[in-house]
């Protein structure tokens, strides 16, 4: 599903990632994890498109076609999804408007007609209720005055309603406490599929107790310094990053 | 110098001819306000860029064309006045063509209530007495050079009373229409004074549009008074042409308790100056100042506002808040005055800008003199572009980058657009909105 290729890239004249080969099939859950700088914020940017930064070398491929050329819209029609490390806050565009004008664009390029409000209004209440979520927040301004638990929650929501062929989870544990992480990880283990693949991306070897990866890879210094299986994330909890780093 | 005398002469002379044509059908007293006002515009000129008021706005263009005072138009035809009177109105709706009443296009059911609304002219020669004491008792007709000449040029206008406790449950609907022709820029001064005795309640809007298009001056003055404990809603939109120019005045004078809003609409006209301005005269009032604009193209508009905070225990509110596209440029002044005696004052004073393009230009400044020791009073002010960040996050699900950009500058309007409490104003501002959006960006 995805391939990339040798992909350097950086922003504003700063190098980062130095050279990441990666293959992900359907079916699916790779985890990257990594220290600081590593590098694992940026392949995320990258991957949903966002524009500061900038690829100076290699190649991704996303079901044969080339993603990099794709616009973030784009990408997202074609099933590709990132759920955010920091949710933006957007005072005045309403949750459920933003995410039905979202969904029908998808629906639209994939030739599907277009939810009407009841219809829409149906589905958001089944993925509110399998995110356990406060079904108050799906009327509120997108993530305004929302807690971290919540921003996150809404985060694995909105992939619930968009149905992704690719999730990337940009360190969507990042600041949760146990109980939320419980409950995000619920989520997402609800939305794993044959037909889809996802990348997690996390600092923390936790999250990999709740959602349990195929492949891990560890992200040092710009590249992909080891990969293995699940049993690869609890070596890094016992004996950290730093013998990966000295290895290289 | 010469250039302002010759600049004035023109109004002189028209002054004239109006005082000759008017003159035996008017009482003495309007006689003495309007000759009192011309002789303060005859001496303040028109305000250059030196004063410290007008420093970002030049009335050059306007002061150089030889504007001549609109003679009775001929009235619109129905589709014409449909334009403006948004389809279903629940409440009065008066017409005024270059500031005269026409009895023939509006719409006012029996009042049972003790309200009366109509002309001004009318009401100053069957009931002076509930005019003369208000009637340019509060414009600053000695200081302020327009409306100084609004005032010289007294012939008609919209006069709303309430009398005590009167309670007006649908708004009224001021509907002003400017005639213009191409060849002949011509000028009018429309005027309103609503007076709103002591608990009573009403909502009222007044409109401004031209009739055809070609250079014309729009230069009108409001004067509200709110008695003990009234309330007024008091919107005013201007959607004139893009060759309009508009300088208007809304004066308020609040008494104790009184409550009392204003929103200032401003999306047309080529060179716009808005002057609000509130006394709050009495203990325990409550002023809220709010405005909009968007603005495209070289459209410039200024928001001039006053709050003059006379008594203690009152509060203010202000919101401004301005989309500029193309080369537009907007000025905001925020004046709030807390006199010695206006302890426990709560002020509040807010004007944020979106600005859409590289070259539109936002000057906002607030202006803060404050001579009691207990009291609150927050200014904030912003200019910004659309957010990056929430571009890309609305992109990143599948919206296109226009829609992006559409959805955010309307949420950036929705919190002005929402406190509006007038339906079908609500309605229009939205669908203006929505097709200024749909022009796209003119840099593009």
């Amino acid at each position: 599903m995805l391939e990339i290729k040798n992909l350097h890239a950086g922003i504003g004249g700063k190098k980062i990632l130095q050279g990441i080969d990666l293959k992900v099939n359907a079916g699916e859950v790779h985890a990257i994890m990594g220290p600081n700088g590593s590098g694992k914020s940026t392949l995320s940017q990258v991957l949903a498109g966002r524009e500061t930064y900038v690829v100076t070398e290699g190649q991704v491929l996303y079901q044969g076609g080339d993603l990099l050329e794709m616009a973030p819209e784009e990408r997202a029609r074609e099933g590709i999804f990132m759920a955010f490390q920091y949710p933006v806050e957007i005072p005045g565009v309403n949750n459920t408007y933003f995410l039905k004008a979202a969904l029908n664009a998808i629906r639209k390029h994939r030739g599907e007609p277009e939810l009407d409000a009841m219809d829409f209004l149906k589905l958001v209440r089944s993925k509110v209720k399998l995110m356990e979520m406060d079904e108050g927040l799906i009327n509120r301004s997108v993530n305004e005055g929302f807690s971290g638990g919540e921003k996150k929650r809404n985060e694995i929501f909105h992939m619930a309603v968009l149905d992704p062929r690719l999730a990337i989870l940009d360190e969507t544990d990042s600041g949760l406490d146990i109980d939320a992480l419980k409950s995000v990880a619920k989520g997402v283990n609800a939305l794993r599929s044959p037909q889809r693949a996802m990348i997690v991306i996390t600092h923390y070897q936790r999250l990999l107790n709740y959602i349990v990866p195929d492949f891990v890879h560890v992200l040092s210094g710009g590249k992909i310094v080891k990969s293995g299986g699940k049993e690869l994330a609890l070596d890094l909890e016992a004996k950290g990053y730093g013998w990966l780093e000295e290895a290289v | 110098m010469i250039d302002t005398i010759q600049e004035t002469e023109n109004y002189a002379a028209s002054y004239a001819a109006l005082e000759g044509k008017r003159g035996s059908q008017d009482p003495a007293w309007l006689k003495q306000v309007r000759r009192s006002a011309l002789d303060s515009f005859l001496r303040l000129g028109f305000p250059s860029t030196h004063d410290e008021e007008w420093r970002f706005t030049s009335v050059a263009p306007i002061a150089r064309v030889p504007f001549q005072l609109a003679a009775n138009a001929k009235a619109p035809d129905s589709a014409t006045l449909a334009q403006w009177t948004f389809g279903s109105w629940p409440g009065i709706q008066l017409v005024f063509i270059n500031g005269v009443f026409s009895r023939e296009l509006s719409w006012n059911p029996a009042a049972s209530t003790g309200l009366s609304a109509g002309s001004l002219a009318e009401a100053w020669a069957t009931n002076p007495s509930s005019v003369q004491p208000h009637l340019a008792r509060y414009a600053r007709v000695s200081t302020e050079p327009f409306a100084a000449l609004n005032t010289a040029f007294l012939s008609d206008g919209a006069f709303v009373r309430l009398p005590r406790g009167c309670v007006v449950d649908e708004p009224i609907h001021l509907i002003f229409l400017t005639s213009a022709e191409a060849a002949r820029p011509q000028v009018c001064h429309p005027r309103v004074l609503v007076v709103a005795e002591a608990n009573a309640q009403v909502r009222i809007l007044e409109s401004y549009a031209s009739l055809g298009p070609g250079v014309c001056l729009t230069n009108a003055v409001t004067e509200l008074v709110a008695e003990e404990n009234a309330f007024v809603d008091h919107y005013k939109l201007q959607r004139e042409s893009l060759e309009a120019f508009h300088v208007g005045t809304v004066q308020l004078h609040m008494g104790r308790s009184a409550n009392v809003s204003t929103q200032t609409i401003s999306l047309g006209g080529s060179l716009v100056r808005n002057h609000v301005n509130a006394v709050l005269d009495g203990e325990g009032g409550e002023a809220t100042l709010n405005g909009f604009y968007l603005v495209n193209g070289r459209q410039h508009i200024d928001n001039h506002t006053c709050i003059d905070h006379a008594k203690p225990h009152c509060s203010s509110h202000e919101l401004y808040k301005g989309i500029l596209d193309g080369k537009a440029h907007g000025v905001f002044n925020g004046r709030i005055i807390v006199r010695p005696d206006a302890q426990k004052t709560d002020s509040k004073q807010t004007n944020k800008n979106l600005i859409l393009s590289e070259e539109a230009l936002v000057n906002t400044n607030p202006q803060l003199e404050i001579y009691a020791d207990d009291v609150k009073c927050t200014h904030g002010a912003t200019i910004g572009q659309l957010d990056a960040d929430s571009i890309f996050y609305l992109r990143s699900r599948g919206i296109d980058l226009d829609s992006a950009r559409h959805l955010l500058t309307y949420a950036f309007a929705g919190d002005f657009i929402h406190r509006l409490k007038i339906d079908p104003l609500r309605a229009a501002l939205e669908a203006s909105l929505f097709a200024r959006l749909a022009e796209g960006r003119e840099d593009v």
